[in-house]
């Protein structure tokens, strides 16, 4: 008899978010973290001494219905709102709020009203399918064939010229979305930006950066940007506390090695995992809330699939473009014309700015001229800092985890002096401020937080590898081709970021 | 005019055997196989398909694919690949398989021949890399290496060939087994003979590397002369073929990778392989979707025909009835067996069918004037042509 009835591998956000479901439903689950903290990439990290950030420093999306089923608010986890401001030279930012666009010129602040209320309304109709199961494409269940149906009366819900305009602009890059709406530059890049970041894209890209800026608008803050009260701990401080309130164990530094399968008369079967240290572990199912290359080819093992599958696993696009700085900083950061660094502020002028570093990076370069997203998390958690001293936490792009030559410590200074001197030119006094500073690669993500390539989603957020194609079919509705084995992390749908959708979907599959 | 052949890299390869083979092809009746110049026969059809079943004849397979698989994970892979059992094939042991797409549909058929604990090689009748390369990711040590070009093949069938073996000095070649490799010393290199073939007689094939292909082409046929030794190509090969119940690639089932049209390939059931689909073995590539195919039984089944008459039932579509009523299949290879005296063919016919009155509708051209015949079909459970010679070990003398 197994002593659990699933273990979950993983406690990052959508593995706990997962456990606590099914703890929940009365399982018996046991979550194994590899990491001494939980929270995946939004677990803290004391980079140096008396200095702590997370990967992950904002949250723009956080699913309510986890929060509200898992009652998350009684274990201390509340959302602070923070603005998006795009940093101008001349000290004249942009700043984008839930009331509207600021610092752009007129025209703009009445463009972004019509702009915000057009894809809050296609954000609205996709908002359901976010947190559905998404149905097989030739199946007759009556599941699938309702979701089918729902997706397209939200479509037609729309109304006959939203829906056009929504099939017109859908995959448009965003380059193209941006021009039609604004004027001013640095408004453009800041409304391009989170179609954009975590991924492989550029604004001039085709394929799916308008759907992720949807997919990031439908929110509860309709794609504002926000802080755990306290700071980003609390989000993992809340879900283990969630989690292990729900019935679930959570054991910390415990590896997994491999995923066990024996076998059935139907064909493989997971029953339990074995860690690094030998010990084993049975269980009825196992969800993994890794990776799909390190769940299928590291843990679980090829000749446990079929080949078409281990080669659609195989060729996932999962090279993570951003890297990730950490300052450590004697005092509080100054940004020209700007009060407090509350905000989560974006270096990047104009659209081109963006397209030219990832042109460098596509090719395996570094980009000369980084952009980036900055916060300043030590002032919503002064704890992060040593008193009245402060760390930023920026995401680079574009930063290629197949670096041309390899990555070194050469190609780390390089690219941590170049988003130095890029912060620089809008916080003069930074370098006097440095008491150290950590640049981390997409490669060296993907070996310290065990993602391969580094990227955010586990696998990149585009048309061919989303709805029902992600990660990819036949492991697209959280079960896989192994019986009992499940996946619930950023790789499967929805996606990644910080929501738990993903791990509450995978829940719901394993108890249907 | 320049002496640079400009269409060098077009022009269609020569095998090692090649120089021995023009001089006796004198037909000059080529054609090709994987890029190779290959010839459909050497001077009459009938006469080579004779000599395969009376004396002995040699079959250039050097354009055939064969791949060497050598490394610690080179059974686990391989095991994964294919359908039927690796832990059953012993050393020095060749076992014939076939391997399928997650969908359960056979990619190709071809022979295992286990060399060592961690080498192995792997043949079949069109490119395989990009499929083998696919089957090995993920296991770690692995090397597929392409040996064809290297190694030269030479499958040579017939009653009398163990007696030319014998002659030409491999001792104890009488004590291979059907599926069994051995080895010979041949100027300093390695002979490896199996004794495997695709006529359904006694046969065997020989592996050499090319360089000395034309010394061992001169000493089997200086061994041979006195028994009847005659190259043959294509043509008769397809005959003894059909006769021994072997089905072809791109005439009896279309590989599915290269398939065009929906569900136009095959599953090992529908061909009638299903025994080589080893459901006891934990895992392998296309498992589940195998099973449910089992389960469900087969949409279609590769059937062995006698059809009455003599016109061979080439290309002929199959009806439940005389008048025609309703279609079931199609013929897919035909012949007039001259070893057993009756008009055979491999038809796919619709399993629902299979127990009803099957009918062919034969065309047949008289003087350029087409001709329409329906003929009744029997279905012939066995393999049509089974001598014990095939089998016998040792095998006997003459």
């Amino acid at each position: 008899m197994s002593q659990y009835d699933t273990i979950v591998i993983g406690a990052g956000h959508n593995g706990l978010v997962c456990a606590a479901y099914l703890a929940r439903a009365g399982q018996n689950v046991l979550v194994l973290e590899a990491a001494e903290a939980p929270g995946g990439l939004a677990q803290y990290r004391e980079f140096h001494p008396g200095y702590t950030a997370s990967i992950a420093h904002s949250i723009s999306h956080f699913s309510s219905s986890v929060q509200a089923d898992l009652g998350l608010a009684d274990h201390g986890f509340a959302l602070q709102a923070i603005d998006t401001v795009g940093l101008r030279n001349s000290g004249e930012h942009v700043a984008v709020r839930a009331d509207g666009l600021s610092g752009g010129n007129d025209a703009d602040a009445a463009a972004y009203a019509s702009y915000a209320s057009l894809m809050q309304r296609f954000a609205a109709a996709l908002a359901p399918f976010w947190e559905k199961t998404m149905p097989r494409i030739g199946s007759s269940k009556a599941a699938d064939l309702l979701t089918f149906a729902h997706m397209g009366l939200k479509l037609r819900g729309l109304g006959k010229d939203d829906m056009r305009e929504f099939m017109r602009i859908a995959s448009l890059p965003m380059r193209d979305l941006a021009d039609e709406f604004f004027e001013d530059d640095l408004v453009k890049a800041v409304l391009c930006w989170d179609g954009l970041i975590g991924s492989k894209m550029a604004p001039r890209s085709p394929n799916g950066a308008v759907l992720a800026l949807l997919y990031r608008l439908s929110g509860a803050s309709g794609g504002g940007h926000a802080v755990p009260v306290g700071g980003m701990g609390k989000l993992a401080d809340a879900l283990l506390a969630a989690t292990e309130a729900a019935g679930a164990t959570v054991r910390l530094g415990a590896a997994v090695e491999r995923i066990d399968v024996g076998h059935a008369e139907t064909g493989p079967l997971a029953h339990g995992v074995t860690l690094t240290d030998g010990t084993t572990i049975e269980a009825g199912n196992v969800i993994s809330s890794a990776d799909p290359r390190r769940t299928f080819i590291d843990l679980l093992g090829v000749e446990h699939l079929d080949i078409g599958f281990t080669n659609r696993i195989r060729r996932l696009r999962c090279d993570g473009f951003v890297g990730k700085l950490h300052l450590a900083l004697s005092d509080a950061p100054e940004f020209d014309g700007l009060g407090q660094p509350e905000g989560r502020m974006i270096i990047a002028p104009e659209m081109d700015a963006i397209e030219f570093a990832f042109d460098d990076a596509k090719y395996g370069g570094l980009p000369e001229h980084p952009v980036m997203e900055i916060v300043v998390p030590s002032v919503h958690d002064p704890a992060l800092a040593p008193a009245g001293q402060h760390v930023l936490s920026a995401h680079v792009m574009y930063v290629p985890y197949a670096l041309k030559g390899g990555w070194n410590d050469a190609a780390r200074s390089t690219m941590l002096e170049r988003s130095v001197e890029t912060i620089a030119a809008y916080a003069p006094g930074i370098r006097e401020e440095i008491v150290f500073a950590e640049f981390l690669s997409p490669a060296d993500i993907e070996r310290e937080y065990g993602v391969t390539g580094g990227h955010w989603h586990h696998a990149e957020f585009v048309m061919d590898q989303m709805l029902m194609m992600r990660p990819t079919f036949g492991a697209a509705q959280y079960a896989t081709p192994v019986a009992g084995l499940y996946l619930c992390g950023a790789s499967c749908h929805p996606a990644g970021d910080l929501v738990g959708a993903a791990g509450r979907n995978a829940a719901k599959e394993v108890l249907r | 005019m320049s002496n640079v052949d400009r269409y060098a890299g077009e022009r269609l390869k020569l095998t090692p055997f090649y120089p021995r083979e023009q001089e006796l092809n004198i037909r000059d009746a080529w054609s090709s196989w994987n890029g190779y110049l290959f010839a459909d026969y050497y001077y009459d059809t009938e006469y080579e398909y004779f000599c395969i079943r009376n004396q002995c004849g040699t079959y250039d397979i050097c354009p055939m694919q064969k791949y060497e698989i050598s490394g610690k994970d080179a059974e686990a892979m391989l095991n994964r690949m294919i359908t039927r059992d690796m832990g059953k094939l012993g050393m020095n042991r060749v076992m014939y398989t076939v391997w399928c797409t997650d969908e359960g549909r056979v990619i190709d058929d071809g022979t295992v021949f286990k060399l060592a604990e961690d080498r192995f090689m792997l043949t079949c009748g069109s490119p395989c890399t990009a499929w083998l390369r696919k089957s090995a990711y993920g296991f770690g040590d692995v090397t597929i290496t392409d040996v064809s070009d290297t190694l030269a093949g030479l499958s040579f069938q017939g009653p009398t060939t163990c007696a030319v073996l014998k002659k030409m000095g491999l001792e104890g070649i009488e004590n291979a087994k059907a599926f069994d490799i051995m080895y010979f010393p041949f100027q300093g290199e390695t002979l490896m003979v199996s004794r495997t073939g695709f006529t359904g007689d006694l046969g065997y094939e020989l592996w050499i590397p090319s360089e000395l292909a034309l010394d061992l082409w001169d000493a089997l046929y200086a061994a041979g002369e006195d028994y009847g030794i005659q190259p043959y190509g294509e043509a008769a090969t397809d005959m003894a073929r059909l006769e021994a119940g072997f089905i072809m690639p791109y005439v009896d089932f279309t590989e599915a990778l290269k398939t065009v049209y929906f569900e136009h390939d095959q599953t090992p059931f529908e061909l009638q392989l299903g025994w080589l689909v080893d459901f006891n073995k934990p895992n392998f590539s296309g498992r589940a979707a195998l099973l449910e195919h089992k389960q469900r039984g087969p949409k279609w089944t590769l059937t062995r025909l006698n059809i009455e008459g003599n016109w061979p039932a080439e290309d002929a579509i199959m009806y439940d009835s005389k008048g025609c009523k309703t279609e079931i299949g199609y013929v897919t290879s035909a012949l007039w067996s001259p070893t057993i005296k009756s008009n055979i063919a491999l038809a796919m016919i619709r399993s629902e069918y299979l127990n009803g009155e099957l009918w062919a509708e034969i065309y047949r051209a008289k003087d350029l004037r087409q001709y329409r015949r329906m003929a009744r079909a029997t279905i012939v459970k066995k393999p049509f042509f089974t001598p014990a010679r095939a089998r016998a070990t040792p095998p006997a003398d003459f």
